[in-house]
């Protein structure tokens, strides 16, 4: 067992053992951690990103949620234990249904399994990795004028991501540290994030990487840690500067902060995960004004986001306060592709130079 | 059918004052008749036959009405029969038959073949008929749809069984007889039975036959009712009771509430000589005190004649009687169903739904609407089987009957609708209009008579009165609905403890033990510390008309506990059992019983044991058992003995660790943003 392995079983045992001294104290046993809501999201000025606050949610073993969280917590160390000693991996989905034997600490869902995982990361100040627990791939995929030196079946092999793969681009796996990772070369000018498959696929076949050598990473929705390091690592490594292009939706924003400001759920490793210097393209509330872009009703939930969003510290910002606003004036969202409207070519020819000038990144 | 006691108000008049039927009003009277037949054929509408599956429910809903009052005005157990064949193209024959004490002979033709006819409709008393317009317009109906005549069978105990076919004349209101002769009814030995021919449509569901006779049987659980629908399916609803409604007197107007009008009516109509025996001899609750107080409150001379009083004079009495304190109406003329037999009625019919809660029905004392006593009950039935889903279900009865149609005009819609039953645990809309949920409610106006909207008899009328006493009625129900369910929350919340304590804990035990190499620790404290409750837990063990009841008493506190438990029990129901119990105490008249248990060490469990028997055995709720001796906070399962309940409870001996209750669900903030 190496030092980073026994060091997380350590750490690990030690939530154990407390619950353990507490009830051979004849106390309620209680286990207390950070609350992983927007309400303790602070602001860290040391690496320009948000992070957990010092509020603290405590598990009592009076309450029955708590005292199953409790139960699975007490059956998922034991679990990591025996796979760092046996040297094994699996997969969040896996752990899920290894937890079938547990009997009554079975988890009830994978939502389940995967927020106890990160629980016991917030504990233990270990990561997933260190608990050799993996996730899915994530669909996320890069094209552009790059080079990845990365693990296959046969070593590790150097890929560039024009040449060597097809228009699909290059599939992201979900480890992209350094032992099986590489960035080799680029000369890029920039690395635009881009949320859906269809305007990813529009912008390779309209030439726009060739053309204004740039990065695409296609995010796939909320992005995985793994696509968000990799975006990080691009910037500080190679010092390209970042850009966000998303639909004009309540859900878009959430996506471009977890890979700008950090995630919640994730605000334990935001500093080692989060863009700071991130900028937003759009599709921005004016841009639907400015634009004339065709539109969908908010739903009652797109409005609950938004409102929500209005009290996340993390878009209190004159940017996104008005941008927020102005979309629940309008009652109206809109989506990357709707810019298709003026023709397939629009947003290559006219939609980004616009928007990336502006930025200065054109 | 109704029985042949033609009440001859006549016999009570002052005789000086009979000659004035004169000619003339006889004449009038039957002038009167005349038109009321031919009214009725042109506006079948007003009596309810409006369309052709509703006609079929009518008649055979005045037939049972009238079945059923003839059966308590004999003090006969009623055992009623209905079948209904279909002879194709909408045609129907319907066959009522009951156990009544039979017809006279010479009266069978009235009763069946003259609209208007019967005692009751002079008669100021409870009944299910009323007005006696019912199944006449049956037979009536049933004459115009399909040209056949009504077949009438009935016997009187010790006479000759006589049958009969009976055609009304709608010209002369006369029934035209054939066919009639004296027959032998085998194994009969008194009753009636009619068997008519209608053009109608049978339909099932909501608005049925089945579902009227159902509801009968509810509000009737005295009765014996068996329907045979038209496909030869036989289904029965069987005697839940052989207790026999008290019987219903017959009273005069009670004044207060009276209108002008009807005030004046009475007056004119009065045989009395003057205003003061008119007001102490045509009225109840008016003593020779009142009536001169009212009169001189009304400046009125006493010698005045009743039916020359002026309008203005009228004015001035209805208002003094309005000012005069008087006694509330009689109420022995009605006859409420009575908490006990809701309850029984409810849970006879409707136990195939298993509810999981008989909410204890309530019968308000009598009040009085235009000079007419009235009572209103109610009962709430909630859960198991019942549809959970859209708006609950509200049974609707007037003196017995079900009423089936015209639900948004009636008061008792119009009540349920106008309380905010969220507070008490169902689900509305705004806190307004019919709750949804699981729920039937019942409501149950008597009265000698019922303001209806209409002739049809299917509405009650919305006056303030009435409709404040069912929503009073309908709120004493749905408090013991709330309570219920608050304790079902807490028996839940106590369940969980009973899960985290008996499995969860020990397995984070074990198998934390088991990772750190350590012995399993001893969890006796933190276990109290979790649950800090003292539990009473009911079990009932039912074999065939025994419950024994058996409540367990867990202390899963760190202290030594003492305490009474108390319930009211149906005192007919006990057996030695009880008195014989470990820790039985005493019984008061009402069937109060109180135990004490004394001294139950921590995590000790105590049982208390006894057996209710007899018919109304299953009426007790095990559920409502009360503490007194402990701090009721501590206690899941029973309540704090209620300061009404008129028995001296125990003192409570507070300990330190009372003081520790804490039931704070810390509520993990589990709002979470849509990252990753």
């Amino acid at each position: 067992m190496n030092e980073r392995d026994a060091n997380t079983v350590g750490n690990l045992t030690t939530i154990v053992d407390s619950l353990y001294r507490q009830m051979d104290a004849g106390d309620i046993p209680a286990m207390s951690l950070p609350l992983r809501s927007k309400k303790n999201i602070e602001f860290d000025p040391a690496h320009n990103v948000w992070k957990y606050g010092s509020l603290e949610t405590v598990r009592s073993l009076k309450n029955m949620n708590a005292a199953m969280m409790m139960l699975r917590t007490v059956y998922t160390v034991d679990f990591i234990k025996s796979q760092i000693d046996e040297h094994k991996s699996s997969t969040l989905r896996e752990m899920y249904y290894i937890s079938e034997g547990w009997g009554k600490a079975k988890f009830h869902s994978q939502d389940e399994s995967n927020l106890l995982a990160e629980d016991l990361e917030v504990i233990s100040k270990c990561m997933r990795e260190d608990f050799k627990l993996r996730p899915e791939e994530s669909g996320a995929h890069v094209y552009g004028n790059v080079t990845f030196r990365t693990m296959t079946k046969k070593g590790m092999k150097s890929i560039h991501c024009m040449d060597d793969v097809s228009e699909a681009g290059f599939a992201v796996p979900y480890n992209v540290e350094n032992e099986t990772f590489e960035i080799e070369d680029t000369d890029a000018k920039f690395v635009m994030a881009i949320e859906t498959g269809g305007m990813f696929a529009r912008l390779i076949e309209n030439g726009f990487p060739e053309q204004n050598d740039c990065i695409l990473v296609h995010l796939s929705g909320q992005p995985a840690r793994s696509t968000r390091r990799l975006i990080k690592r691009l910037n500080e490594e190679k010092g390209i500067p970042v850009c966000v292009f998303t639909d004009g939706d309540p859900w878009s924003f959430r996506i471009f902060a977890s890979v700008a400001y950090g995630a919640i759920k994730t605000a334990h490793i935001s500093d080692y995960l989060a863009t700071p210097t991130a900028q937003f393209i759009g599709v921005t509330a004016s841009d639907i004004l400015n634009y004339d872009l065709p539109t969908d009703k908010l739903s009652d939930k797109d409005i609950g986001a938004l409102n929500a969003e209005l009290s996340d510290p993390r878009f209190k910002d004159e940017f996104w306060v008005s941008e927020i606003q102005a979309m629940l004036e309008m009652k109206k969202k809109s989506e990357q592709q709707a810019l298709a409207k003026y023709g397939l070519d629009y947003v290559t020819d006219k939609y980004l130079p616009d928007k990336l000038g502006d930025l200065g990144l054109l | 059918m109704p029985s042949n006691t033609q009440t001859t108000l006549d016999s009570a008049e002052p005789a000086k004052e009979r000659k004035k039927t004169s000619v003339a009003q006889r004449m009038a009277e039957k002038q009167r008749e005349i038109s009321v037949t031919e009214f009725f054929e042109k506006n079948k509408h007003i009596l309810g036959f409006d369309s052709r599956s509703k006609s079929l429910i009518m008649g055979i809903k005045e037939a049972v009405d009238n079945s059923l009052d003839a059966c308590e005005d004999a003090g006969i157990l009623p055992d009623v029969s209905v079948s209904i064949d279909s002879l194709g193209e909408e045609e129907y024959r319907i066959a009522v038959e009951d156990n009544g004490p039979g017809i006279v002979h010479s009266m069978i033709p009235n009763v069946f073949g003259r609209l208007l006819f019967g005692s009751r409709f002079h008669a100021l008393r409870q009944s299910r008929g009323q007005q006696g317009i019912g199944i006449s317009a049956t037979v009536m109906y049933g004459n115009i749809t399909t040209g056949k005549a009504a077949h009438v069978q009935s016997m009187v105990e010790g006479e000759v069984a006589r049958e009969m076919d009976i055609f009304i004349d709608t010209k002369t209101n006369r029934p035209v007889v054939t066919n009639d002769r004296a027959f032998s009814w085998e194994g009969k030995e008194h009753g009636t039975r009619i068997e008519y021919h209608i053009k109608g449509k049978y339909q099932t569901g909501k608005q049925s036959v089945f579902e009227y006779l159902k509801d009968t049987a509810i509000v009737n659980p005295h009765s014996r009712i068996s329907f045979t629908d038209p496909a030869g399916k036989t289904y029965v609803f069987e005697r839940a009771t052989e207790i026999m409604p008290a019987r219903a007197k017959e009273i005069k107007p009670h004044p207060v509430g009276l209108e002008i009008g009807e005030f004046q009516k009475l007056a004119s109509n009065s045989k009395w000589p003057n205003v003061y025996s008119f007001m102490i001899n045509d009225f109840s609750r008016v003593t020779p005190r009142i009536a001169r107080e009212i009169l001189k409150l009304a400046d009125v001379e006493e010698k005045t004649k009743p039916d020359k009083l002026t309008r203005d004079q009228c004015k001035a009495m209805v208002k003094a009687i309005g000012e005069v304190k008087i006694m509330a109406p009689p109420t022995d003329c009605l006859s409420p169903i009575g908490e006990m037999l809701i309850k029984k009625g409810l849970m006879h019919v409707l136990d195939g739904q298993r509810p999981e809660y008989y909410a204890p029905p309530v019968t308000r004392a009598p009040k009085s609407v235009n000079g007419n006593p009235f009572v209103v009950e109610a009962g709430i039935v909630y859960g198991g089987d019942l549809p959970a889903d859209g708006q609950v279900q509200i049974l609707r009865f007037a003196n017995r009957v079900p009423l089936m149609y015209q639900a948004g005009a009636c008061a008792i819609t119009k009540a349920v609708a106008s309380v905010d039953w969220r507070r008490y645990g169902l689900e509305q809309r705004g806190g307004k209009g019919i709750p949804f949920g699981p729920a039937i409610i019942l409501v149950h106006v008597a009265s000698t008579k019922v303001p209806f909207t209409s002739e049809g008899k299917e509405a009650v009328a919305d006056f303030e009165e009435i409709t404040n006493e069912i929503v009073l009625a309908l709120k004493l129900c749905a408090r013991s609905l709330r309570s219920h369910l608050n304790k079902n929350e807490r028996r839940k919340k106590t369940r969980a403890k009973f899960e985290i304590v008996q499995e969860i804990l020990p397995e984070i035990a074990r198998k934390s033990a088991a990772m750190l190499d350590r012995p399993v620790p001893d969890l006796d404290m933190t276990i109290s510390k979790i649950m800090n409750v003292v539990w009473v837990e009911p079990t009932v063990e039912k074999s065939k008309d025994t419950r024994r009841i058996t409540y367990t008493v867990y202390n899963y506190t760190r202290d030594t506990r003492t305490l009474r438990l108390h319930a009211q029990l149906p005192r007919e129901s006990v057996n030695l059992s009880l008195y014989s119990g470990d820790h039985f105490v005493e019984m008061n008249d009402e069937g109060k019983a109180t135990w004490e248990i004394r001294d139950i060490p921590p995590s000790k469990n105590v049982p208390v044991t006894f057996e209710l028997t007899g018919a109304i055995a299953d009426t007790f709720s095990v559920e409502d058992v009360y503490v007194s001796g402990i701090n009721p906070v501590i206690v899941m399962g029973a309540d704090a003995l209620p300061g009404d309940w008129g028995i001296k409870g125990m003192d409570i001996v507070e300990y330190e660790s009372d003081k520790l209750v804490d039931e704070e669900e810390d509520s993990e903030e589990a709002e979470i943003l849509d990252d990753e």
